[in-house]
């Protein structure tokens, strides 16, 4: 059998052994690492700041290693290798016979010969062990600077920050990533970091480190000088080739093992991959450029294949440092090169983008992106693909203020585009499997080409050459709900209807196929209640969670329950009852976002007993569980306050009674406000109305959340019955057209024309279907009851609250514990 | 792997989990037998009756009676509330891939009484 050393247990080593496992080589496998744990994550290591879990950044467990049958040796350093018995012996006299030895050394930090770095206080930024002695010195200190300011210099400044130190970064070039960023953006990232409380020092030559024998402080070539407790170095890497010079093996001027492009050292038995290799003088500090060292190695050891080979690698990156998007690619700076730089430098939205055009203007070189790097994938691929131009290579880096997107599109890239690095997945691989293996989702391209498996970052891609090959095919793409509906929600909202369907088994008996699933049952649900507004529960088994048990799920299956205080207006009485059933069940207590409270901690078997409480007390559902309305929220309004125009705390209460249980694609929020001030933030809900002096002013399609938008005008200065009116009008026209799970801002993006379209829509009636939008809104607002009071007096529904249906006994792994003063659930 | 899918041979003690009507139609229930909870699910669309554990191996919650069940091609399945991790309720095995598999129990009804067929573990 084959022998395989590897020397190092780095991520890069790490996928060495995942390729080989991949190929099926039957070689023996062993890893031998110095440091005690397998590999990990280190591109993130600064996230193991936040939460101290070296296991989230671990790439693989030893179990892994052990399942695959790979000897993984850890906290052993390999001291020598004996070439001419094709052996290595590590520092406890241990001795690994080899076929092949692949070299996976890495690097180590880079520190500068200045006066004084062996004082205390003085750390490097490389491994978790180098972090943990940082850490437990970061508690006593109060201040930090990092020296260098490059990428890894900015990433343990942020370390540092987390640490709660005041933090200063020393560069000794000009600007921030003189590597990779120029001038402008320097300046701009400069400002980026002052803003969150790092200070910036530029073109500073540190000449000692100053203190007895503990550092105090830095002293500078400029006789300037900064106080501060403690020092992390980063100022660059050094490969670990010290192996290199009893064996002979070559090493380059500048440090690293020379390879060739088979990654090959001067012994071809060894070979050497990641940052200790050196191919053409040069040094890739990156992990793609490793990992297609990795292919290339194992290609050789597992296939025999010596046509694959390593040509350098493009040291293209996008990352976010801080929060901040930062990404270059090609040459980003042009120096010497004739070019027409194109640049955009938005001060006021901290964006900088920077692309350089050849002199002939038929090709992009390289180009920066700073604050806002969506545009890198398709730049990147157009760089390394040598594509040609749009007429307007503005538009590349302008987002045109009309409806078209980007000004090129997947299309135009070669079938040799990689597109996902992580797994060297090209445009031409994707195409295939939807040509000719007929695949016709993500999924099935997940699975038959790997893309998008790794980092994700080219998932929007892949999704659009899936759309854009499809739509070439001749194929529609419909987006069908499921295995077992080949119909859209429209299609499925237009069935029910027409057929008068009222459940879910007929409409699966009727139109579908198969067992139904997790998708299409909540789905199919949601419409039932959306177009017949019948009790939910009559059908509890095809609802999500929330919808079966009508509460909110939350961590250690315990339920959170909250009733509706429309407006936010609430009595004294009704306060009381809240405060005495949350006692009474030892409910932890919460203000909601939507003025309202949430009682978190109820077990299931308790929830009927708690609404029994509250709809004695005259409460109704607050719906929170369900994709529906739930609050209206309202400002205090010209009833008490002083610059109110009107009563929006009347109206809002008005609005949400109008439309609670009312059940949609997603859930719905809407708000009052009683003046422009806006104190009820109206314009981030799905509807928001805010006083005028001659009425109210209508908007839609705002929202909070992970992509906040803000509500745009439907109608301005209109009386309170026009705007129920087109509220009615918009949400039936959402609801009846909007995809499964989808809120009514990217609803609104997606419509055709756009808000125009919707005014002609509900403000003109340019389709004639007013009338009926709003007759159908009669329908459901005549249909409704409130869940909780059906469920609490139907015997039969309340016995599906039992936790166990053989024993009335509370579930036994439930488990709280108490923090300030009130119930917490134990982590999961 | 904590794969485990027990099989009929293996069952020696058949527990009375109660009633048919006890256990809604398309649907899932707990039991709780000697300090286990176990999932008993009512596949009425396909007649067939499943039994699993309670446990999501994903988050280590007791949950999976409360899932959605369903098909995946032929695979009966059921989906963990939570993450909508779903698992074959046949086999056992994690459908996504990516969790372990789960335990699963034979089920069998006798005049309108629902048995688990549970084993000595050793």
């Amino acid at each position: 059998m084959t022998k395989i050393v590897i020397v190092g247990n780095g991520m890069v080593s790490y996928k060495l052994c995942e390729k080989l496992i991949e190929k099926n080589t039957s070689a023996s496998i062993t890893v031998i690492g110095e440091e005690p744990r397998p590999a990990y994550d280190r591109v993130h290591l600064s996230a193991y700041f936040e939460d101290e879990n070296a296991e989230k950044l671990s790439m693989a467990s030893r179990d892994w290693y052990k399942g695959n049958g790979i000897n993984l040796i850890t906290s052993e350093k390999v001291s020598l290798i004996n070439r001419e018995q094709q052996t290595i012996t590590t520092h406890t006299n241990s001795t690994y016979s080899y076929d092949y030895l692949v070299l996976a050394t890495g690097s180590s930090a880079f520190v500068p010969p200045i006066k004084g770095v062996d004082k205390k206080g003085v750390f490097v930024y490389r491994t978790i062990e180098d972090l943990e002695l940082m850490m437990a010195y970061g508690k006593k200190a109060k201040s930090a600077a990092v020296l260098g300011g490059g990428l890894l210099g900015l990433e343990a400044a942020k370390a540092a920050i987390d640490m709660k130190l005041k933090t200063s970064v020393v560069e000794f070039a000009p600007r921030l990533m003189p590597r990779q960023i120029d001038e402008v953006g320097g300046d701009l990232l400069k400002s980026k970091m002052e803003g969150i409380g790092i200070d910036v020092l530029l073109g500073k030559a540190t000449s000692e480190i100053v203190g007895d024998d503990v550092m105090t402080g830095l002293s500078f070539s400029d006789d300037t000088a900064l106080n501060v407790d403690m020092l992390i170095i980063s100022a660059g890497i050094r490969p670990r080739d010290e192996l290199g010079k009893a064996a002979d093996i070559k090493t380059a001027e500048r440090g690293g093992f020379v390879v060739n492009s088979l990654m090959q050292t001067n012994d071809e038995k060894i070979f050497a991959i990641g940052e200790c290799a050196s191919y053409e003088n040069m040094i890739y500090g990156l992990v793609a450029p490793g990992y297609d060292m990795a292919e290339v190695v194992a290609e050789q050891i597992a296939n025999e294949n010596k046509e694959y080979t390593f040509e350098g690698c493009d040291m293209s990156t996008k990352l976010k440092l801080i929060g901040v998007d930062v990404a270059s690619f090609g040459d980003p700076f042009c120096e010497n090169i004739p070019h027409f730089p194109i640049t955009i430098n938005d001060q006021q939205n901290g964006i900088y983008k920077r692309i350089n055009i050849s002199e002939d203007g038929s090709k992009l070189l390289g180009g920066i992106l700073i604050g806002d790097a969506e545009d890198y994938n398709m730049l990147h691929q157009m760089f390394i693909n040598e594509m040609a131009l749009p007429p307007h290579p503005q538009d590349l880096i302008i987002k045109s203020t009309g409806d078209g997107g980007a000004a090129i599109g997947v299309d135009a890239l070669p079938d040799t585009a990689q597109v996902c690095s992580c797994e060297n997945v090209t445009k031409g691989d994707i195409c295939c499997s939807i040509k000719d293996d007929g695949v016709t989702d993500i999924n099935g391209i997940k699975k038959a080409t790997k893309a998008g498996t790794g980092c994700g970052g080219c998932m929007p891609m892949v999704n659009n050459i899936l759309e854009d090959t499809l739509q070439k095919m001749g194929t529609v793409i419909r987006k069908e709900i499921c295995e077992h509906f080949t119909y859209t929600r429209q299609e499925m909202f237009d069935l029910i209807k027409v057929n008068e369907i009222k459940t879910y088994d007929e409409l699966l008996a009727k139109y579908g196929q198969g067992g139904g699933c997790e998708t299409c049952k909540p789905l199919v649900g949601s419409l039932l209640a959306s177009i017949w507004n019948d009790l939910i529960l009559k059908e509890a088994t095809i609802q999500d969670t929330n919808d079966r048990f009508l509460a909110n799920i939350q961590k250690g299956g315990s339920y959170s329950v909250v009733p509706r205080i429309a407006g936010g207006e609430i009595t004294p009485d009704k306060l009381i009852v809240i405060g005495e059933v949350a006692k009474e069940f030892d409910l932890y207590t919460k203000i909601t976002g939507g003025q309202r409270i949430d009682l978190f901690g109820a077990k299931l078997n308790d929830l009927p007993l708690i609404w029994e409480r509250f709809i004695d007390a005259g409460f109704e559902s607050g719906h929170a569980y369900g994709k529906s309305l739930r609050t209206v929220k309202s400002c205090v309004g010209s009833t008490w306050c002083r610059f109110g125009l009107h009563d929006s705390v009347g109206f809002a209460i008005e609005i949400e009674n109008r439309y609670k249980g009312l059940r949609s694609p997603h859930k719905l929020k809407g708000g009052v406000s009683g003046c422009i001030r806006e104190c009820a933030e109206a314009r981030g809900k799905d509807f928001g109305v805010i006083a005028t002096e001659k009425g109210w002013n209508l908007y839609v399609g705002g929202n909070g959340g992970a992509n906040p938008k803000h509500a745009v005008l439907l109608a301005g200065d209109i009386d309170k019955e026009t705007v129920i009116k087109y509220i009615d009008r918009y949400l039936m026209f959402y609801i009846k057209t909007a995809e499964p799970l989808q809120r009514t801002a990217p609803w609104l993006e997606k419509l055709e024309g756009g808000i125009e379209y919707l005014k002609q829509v509900v403000v003109e009636d340019s389709l004639g279907i007013g009338e009926q939008l709003e007759s159908d809104m009669e329908v459901l607002k005549a249909h409704y009851s409130c869940e909780w009071k059906e469920a609490v007096k139907n015997p039969e529904i309340r016995k599906r609250f039992a936790h166990f249906s053989n024993t009335d006994q509370d579930d036994p792994t439930l488990k709280f514990k108490r923090e300030r003063d009130q119930k917490f659930p134990v982590a999961w | 792997m904590t794969f485990e899918h027990n099989t009929l041979e293996q069952v020696t003690t058949w527990v009375n989990a109660g009633h048919v009507s006890d256990f809604p139609e398309n649907g899932g229930s707990t039991i709780f037998h000697e300090g286990d909870q176990i999932a008993v699910f009512n596949f009425k669309v396909l007649n067939k009756w499943f039994a699993t554990q309670n446990l999501c191996p994903h988050k280590k919650q007791m949950i999976l009676s409360r899932g959605i069940i369903g098909t995946e091609g032929e695979t009966p399945k059921v989906a963990c509330p939570y993450h909508k991790k779903t698992f074959s309720l046949e086999t056992g095995e994690n459908l996504n891939g990516c969790e372990d598999s789960i335990e699963t129990f034979p089920i069998k009804i006798e005049d309108d009484t629902v048995f688990v067929g549970l084993y000595e573990k050793k």
